[in-house]
């Protein structure tokens, strides 16, 4: 029996480029931003086979951009020449605004989403002080948000949950401009 | 049916009927922000039970998948407790049935982060996150309603008194939740109960609220199938297309 040497069907294409075409898929909600810069790509992994095996994770449970977002991930590779490409669905660790890249939240900034302000929930924490993480004085606590669209910290929340689930309302006392804030999460 | 199946539908249930309830309110809502609010809130507990149902249904093995969980059982096959079925009512009575359910999801989502069952834990760990969000609204609301004018807080404190006998039912354990709780998949009835009533207990006077007796008559049945009227109308909407058009897809 002799042993074949298995050929990779799109050899030369390392992960890094696959990387870089998965950089330029914008989130089919807040296009200015990537689904790389939004954390949503966990793994590229080329598998013995040839294909290549993408690991997605999902922002929120319910969120109804998943389907597309991993539509427009097979559409992208398959335009540049990826013929095989597998997709895994990830839940834990869980996704956290935390993964957002610095250019990621530039570009938010930008286009007039104010961009999470600080680390997030630590669910370690969570777990130890359960009650501590609900204390309607640990809501409160949360830091200023800046206006995205004057700079100003004069502001204040209208509804913790705007027009995606990853989203509050909020509105600046100084420029009257009502906007969006992407929640730590 | 099998222990855990059975408990994983019991999840799945709770979070899809809350669901279909809350997203009534789209385009009802008292004020802009709440409506983005319960429909939101609305969407996690979809997509939360769309990951018990593919996993109920994995470990069934029977060939259904979360579209025929959802919509071709009839009522007895629920396993949702009474409180979620308890119909939208008035604004109280929508916050307040949040407020109960919110309060016992987070401290059994959170135990459930520790479950034996590592895709359990995951799915749970994914959730704690939104179900804390939920949990944070839900009792700022009820300080803002029982705090607030002669009538909210008239309406509040009877939705707290009419949903009472309702907030029991998560903490009845049967032998199924047992079952899990030997095994190491699901938290202890008695410590998610204690946690309950102090977070309860702490928002109530807060929002000058009377909390009702502890000790008082609980209503049980859902989880073994037994259902109010409530829900049959509350499916005979959800599953209509399904019913009507068997197959019908986007």
């Amino acid at each position: 029996m002799t042993t074949a040497t298995v050929v990779p069907a799109q050899a030369g294409i390392h992960a890094e480029q696959i990387w870089a075409w998965l950089g330029e898929v914008p989130d089919p909600e807040i296009p200015v931003i990537s689904i790389v810069d939004l954390g949503i790509v966990r793994d590229v992994q080329i598998a013995g086979d040839g294909a290549y095996d993408i690991t997605i994770t999902p922002t929120y449970s319910g969120c109804p951009a998943m389907q597309v977002i991993a539509d427009a991930i097979t559409e992208a590779l398959h335009a540049h020449g990826v013929a095989e490409v597998r997709l895994h669905n990830q839940l834990s660790p869980a996704w956290t605004t935390d993964w957002m890249s610095e250019a990621g939240k530039l570009a938010l900034q930008g286009y007039g989403i104010a961009p999470p302000a600080q680390q997030v929930i630590d669910i370690s924490g969570l777990r130890g002080g359960a009650r501590a993480a609900v204390s309607r004085r640990a809501a409160s606590s949360t830091p200023r948000i800046a206006c995205p669209h004057c700079g100003s910290a004069h502001t204040e929340i209208t509804s913790q949950f705007g027009s995606t689930p990853c989203k509050a309302l909020y509105k600046c006392l100084a420029c009257r401009e009502p906007f969006d804030y992407f929640k730590c999460h | 049916m099998d222990d855990k199946v059975n408990y994983l539908l019991r999840l799945g249930d709770n979070a899809l009927i809350l669901s279909q309830q809350l997203s009534q309110w789209c385009g009802k809502g008292p004020a802009l922000e709440e409506d983005m609010a319960l429909t939101n809130v609305a969407l996690d507990l979809l997509g939360q039970t769309r990951m018990w149902y593919e996993y109920a249904a994995e470990l069934e093995g029977a060939g259904r998948d979360e579209d025929t969980l959802a919509y071709l059982r009839d009522a007895h096959d629920f396993k949702n407790c009474l409180l979620l079925e308890q119909p939208n009512g008035n604004y109280a009575d929508t916050l307040v049935r949040q407020f109960y359910f919110d309060t016992w999801h987070y401290f059994v989502i959170e135990g459930l982060t520790r479950s034996s069952d590592a895709r359990i834990a995951a799915i749970a760990e994914k959730s704690l996150k939104e179900v804390t969000y939920h949990l944070r609204r839900s009792g700022d609301l009820m300080v803002r309603l029982g705090d607030g004018t002669e009538l909210s807080h008239a309406r509040t404190q009877n939705a707290v008194n009419e949903l009472w006998m309702y907030s029991g039912e998560v903490f009845a354990y049967d032998a199924v939740d047992e079952a899990m709780v030997a095994a190491g998949v699901a938290p202890v009835a008695d410590e998610l109960r204690a946690h309950w009533l102090a977070h309860v207990a702490e928002i109530l006077a807060e929002a000058t609220l009377a909390m009702p007796s502890a000790d008082a008559w609980m209503q049980k049945g859902g989880k073994q199938g037994r259902h109010s009227e409530h829900l049959g109308y509350i499916l005979a909407e959800m599953q209509f297309l399904q019913r009507a058009y068997p197959g019908a897809t986007w």
